[in-house]
């Protein structure tokens, strides 16, 4: 039985069958408390004022792509990191679910190959000087 | 016992540091995720098939902004808006993000209640959540309106790009209409919290099997990607 274990826990924790152990066990969870999620809410407001303020102020050009990209992964990190729970699941998840998407960037590096290309060819042959 | 099984999360295994953990938990038996439930890694799992859905569509967007030889129209101009006389630039997204962050919070709150067993706060702050995904929704509304009396359309528009009108609709919309799931998700599930359902293990009527407050933390899971979403089309469309 694979399941030795759970019901070695679950009669750790009460002498009943093991869904009502189970139930107990849920009844945990994933418990931080609540002013860990009030300062990183505020956190996220300030960085999507910040984010806001570069195009207010009208920066432009890698100035603002590096605050844009900057401002963008640390929410991103704060809402998968705490409000996902992510900080706090087993590893064999994290990595199962963190990993694939850095795939993308190399769907990225392709297109902005080929559509580098594309214009060339557009500007070459298509487009009209003005 | 196969329901124990099936939605055990409070598993406590042993577990080696970093990657050799990770090896033994992917190259032991049956089950990869040793402390995580079924229904929290499959939600994870569609939500990474989700992520690659929208990156697909915001790589499809870069394309055909890097390759067209038009101008691309100023999406500061594009959704500024006249308030009491002033013209404030992007003001609306400005407000439909924290509008959603805001959603995001409360919904963080929700699922700490839910494992308190608090079923009156928790319905209530995922309705709050809820009430915050249909504004949102509201507003978005309003911004296609606006576009669309303004000339906006998927084949063309007045600023500049053609592109540009048919990556807004298709990215935007397909958004919304998971702000708009996700609402009805949440009533759903507020709606058995608030009857006690998760307290009296109540058997649910599609699945006959009893649910658990976990489900309140799953649906937060569908709720904060909504959110993480918007955070990288807001960056990548309306603020690039």
């Amino acid at each position: 039985m694979t399941n030795a274990a759970i019901h070695m826990e679950g009669t750790l924790d009460a002498p009943a069958s093991g869904a009502v152990a189970t139930g107990a066990v849920h009844a945990k969870g994933q418990q931080h408390p609540i002013k860990l999620y009030l300062v990183v809410w505020g956190w996220l407001f300030v960085l999507s004022t910040c984010s806001y303020l570069v195009d207010y102020f009208g920066l432009h050009g890698y100035l603002r792509w590096s605050l844009i990209l900057l401002f963008m992964l640390l929410k991103a990190g704060l809402i998968v990191a705490v409000f996902m729970h992510m900080a706090w699941e087993r590893l064999a998840l994290a990595y199962a679910i963190l990993l694939p998407p850095i795939a993308v960037l190399v769907f990225v590096s392709i297109m902005v190959l080929e559509s580098e290309y594309t214009h060339l060819l557009r500007v070459l042959f298509f487009a009209t000087p003005s | 016992m196969a329901e124990t099984v099936l939605t055990n999360s409070g598993q406590s295994t042993a577990r080696l540091e970093g990657w050799r953990g990770i090896a033994a938990d992917w190259a032991s038996d049956q089950r990869a995720f040793k402390n995580v439930s079924w229904g929290k890694a499959m939600m994870w799992i569609f939500l990474l098939s989700d992520t690659f859905i929208f990156s697909c569509f915001l790589l499809s967007y870069m394309t055909a902004r890097m390759s067209t030889t038009v101008p691309w129209p100023n999406p500061s101009e594009v959704f500024a808006l006249n308030i009491g006389g002033k013209h404030i630039p992007l003001i609306l997204i400005a407000i439909m993000t924290f509008v959603l962050i805001s959603s995001s919070g409360t919904m963080a709150m929700a699922v700490n209640f839910g494992y308190r067993r608090d079923r009156v706060r928790t319905a209530i702050l995922m309705l709050v959540t809820a009430a915050f995904g249909a504004t949102f929704v509201g507003m978005q509304a309003f911004e296609w309106t606006k576009l669309i009396m303004e000339g906006v359309r998927p084949w063309g528009n007045p600023w500049g790009a053609a592109q540009f009108g048919s990556s807004f609709f298709m990215i935007t919309g397909f958004h919304g209409t998971h702000v708009t799931i996700g609402v009805i998700f949440l009533i759903a599930i507020a709606r058995k919290v608030w009857r006690g359902d998760f307290d009296v293990e109540r058997r649910g009527f599609f699945t006959s099997r009893k649910g658990y407050y976990e489900i309140v933390e799953i649906t937060g899971l569908y709720w904060h990607f909504v959110d993480l979403v918007w955070v990288f089309i807001f960056a990548f469309f309306y603020l690039w």
